[in-house]
């Protein structure tokens, strides 16, 4: 009898999850509802035009859905260097020493420093670097928040990504390597491919890291309502620019900040989809 | 023919070399930034990090302002922002690891299962949910309802972050043990319950509370939700139904406040070494009690 009910008690936790995504979807859905229905889901979507003065208001979100991308995408390919090397440093060369056990907990303290903190390291440390090099006047924008973001990923990248180079029995690679195969040659014709749907999908998973990344990113992309016209230009993305407007908003402006938001969940929602399909291919193969 | 094969094998090599050496640097410049971060926070930090930080409120802009201009130190510390986190990531606590114990419990113990497949993928989903929308979700369920920015509502904030954290250290924790353990308890006769709280819990303890500890670390350096949800107080408060403030949100006002910027690396530093310091505990937790 008591079991009964310890189960069903168990049970109900678990109908929590689905109870709570229900509702996070429902109240996303539901405050956002009067932008959705002023300017349609299309409309809302393909408008860069952000003018919240009340004469003239109008909201899109072009603007911030291509601040996103720019940004996510360029720290993604600024990570895959040293993230890809990383994993092959602790899954691979390194394997099981101790040397890989190090660099993963320094890896792994990257991902515990808060997002304010690398906000204000790119700011004071990042910033000035980049304005003495020339890259823009005042430092801010797609390539400051990209750099920062980079660094913020990686940890997230290589565990994985790494977790699943490790995996790949010795077995396999041993066989590469009586046929005469350098290590290079190990890497590129047995672990890579093995592995490469796992090492795919962490990094989908990073993407959506960079996707989200909300305080560092409000820090440093320089807060600018329009398409971005370059990786040299300022910007704003959706999570920055919610944690910019919202303290302020109200009526369709915060719906529209909360439509952004619902946006934004829709996008990692997918990703984690994408992520999760990869990975399954895995494990079928 | 023979030379052939020797060049071929020296560039083969050479190529080999080439790759392991790129491995190994680029994996050296992936570390630095850390050092880097943590040597900035510490050598801006350090002459504000004094007794003052933990006893004395928030200065105004206006008195920081004053005291700059004499050239005094900046005034005040920011206990209102220490007590703030206490009082957020306690309740948090409070809300989110019983909850995400038993669904990691449940999960476990119905691997396999298409409903707990489902629960297990939601999860996911959760914990891939950037923290400003979480944000919002807590400032549509609690704020708007409410009436006003609390302490209360950036609790529930964090808590929905830490939930997922916390079903998959326990569910992974769970996992791992043998299942003879859960097996000897029933045919000794215990009942599911006992074997739950008696066997399984204890024996999982240290990975459980790895995961805990790791979870609270994340959580106690967000900003972005609290902004939307608990808004900041310049006074001590521990009224949960009060707006409040935290150490990253004090960060942020002061990032933004040109008079208070001294107080930004103090601040930082303190939180950085409380991170640090969970994320250690957490490690020794789970070497002690490996499973």
């Amino acid at each position: 009898m008591k079991d009964k009910i310890f189960k069903s008690f168990l049970f109900a936790a678990a109908l929590f999850i689905l109870l709570l995504l229900a509702a996070i979807v429902y109240a996303l859905v539901s405050r956002s509802g009067e932008t959705f229905q002023t300017y349609g889901f299309w409309g809302f979507v393909t408008n860069s035009e952000w003018d919240p003065r009340s004469a003239t208001e109008e909201y899109g979100a072009l603007s911030f859905i291509m601040g996103t991308l720019y940004t996510a995408f360029l720290a993604l390919v600024l990570c895959v260097p040293f993230s890809f090397s990383v994993a092959l440093f602790n899954g691979e060369y390194f394997k099981g020493k101790k040397i890989a056990g190090v660099v993963r907990s320094v890896v792994d303290l990257l991902a515990g420093i808060p997002s304010i903190v690398y906000g204000l390291w790119g700011f004071y440390t990042v910033r000035p670097i980049l304005i003495d090099l020339g890259v823009s006047v005042q430092g801010f924008g797609i390539i400051l928040s990209a750099l920062v973001l980079a660094i913020m990923i990686i940890p997230y990248a290589s565990s994985l990504s790494g977790e699943f180079l490790s995996m790949i029995s010795n077995n396999l690679k041993e066989a590469a390597y009586s046929l005469g195969a350098t290590r290079l040659e190990v890497v590129k014709h047995v672990s890579l491919p093995n592995a490469a749907s796992g090492i795919v999908a962490s990094y989908i998973l990073a993407l959506g890291r960079a996707l989200g990344e909300t305080m560092a990113v409000t820090m440093l992309i320089g807060n600018t309502n329009r398409i971005p016209g370059g990786l040299r230009d300022t910007g704003n993305t959706m999570a920055s620019v919610i944690a910019n407007q919202f303290g302020e908003a109200d009526g369709l402006k915060l719906s529209a900040l909360i439509a952004i938001g619902l946006l934004l969940f829709i996008i990692t929602a997918l990703i984690n989809l994408i992520a999760k399909l990869v990975m399954k291919k895995l494990s079928h193969a | 023919m023979n030379q052939n094969i020797s060049i071929s094998y020296k560039s083969r090599k050479a190529k080999d070399k080439t790759l392991f050496m790129l491995v190994c640097l680029c994996s050296a410049i992936a570390m630095v930034p850390l050092f880097f971060i943590v040597w900035d926070v510490i050598s801006k930090g350090y002459k504000n990090f004094n007794f003052r930080l933990f006893t004395e409120v928030t200065p105004s802009s206006m008195d920081a302002l004053m005291a700059t201009t004499n050239g005094e130190p900046i005034p005040g510390g920011i206990i209102n922002g220490i007590t703030g986190s206490l009082l957020i990531v306690g309740l948090a606590i409070l809300f989110a690891v019983p909850l995400g114990l038993f669904i990691g419990i449940y999960l476990s113990n119905n691997r396999g299962k298409r409903f707990a497949r489902l629960v297990s993928y939601l999860t996911d989903l959760l914990q891939g949910m950037p923290s400003i929308v979480i944000g919002i979700i807590a400032y549509a369920w609690v704020v708007k309802p409410l009436g006003g920015y609390s302490a209360l509502a950036g609790s529930v904030a964090l808590a929905i972050m830490m939930l997922p954290m916390i079903v998959r250290s326990t569910e992974e924790t769970l996992k791992m043990l043998p299942p003879a353990y859960k097996e000897a308890g029933l045919a000794l006769g215990a009942s599911y319950t006992n074997v739950v709280f008696r066997i399984l819990l204890p024996s999982g303890f240290g990975g459980i509370f790895t995961g805990i500890l790791l979870a609270i670390s994340r959580v106690m350096g967000e900003t972005a939700p609290l902004m939307l949800t608990a808004l900041g107080a310049t006074v001590v408060n521990w009224k949960i139904m009060e707006p409040t403030s935290a150490i990253p949100l004090l960060i942020w006002d002061f990032y933004n406040d040109p008079n208070l910027v001294d107080l930004i690396w103090s601040s930082s530093l303190l939180l950085l070494i409380v991170i640090f310091l969970l994320n250690w505990i957490a490690k020794i937790v789970a070497r002690k009690w490996n499973v």
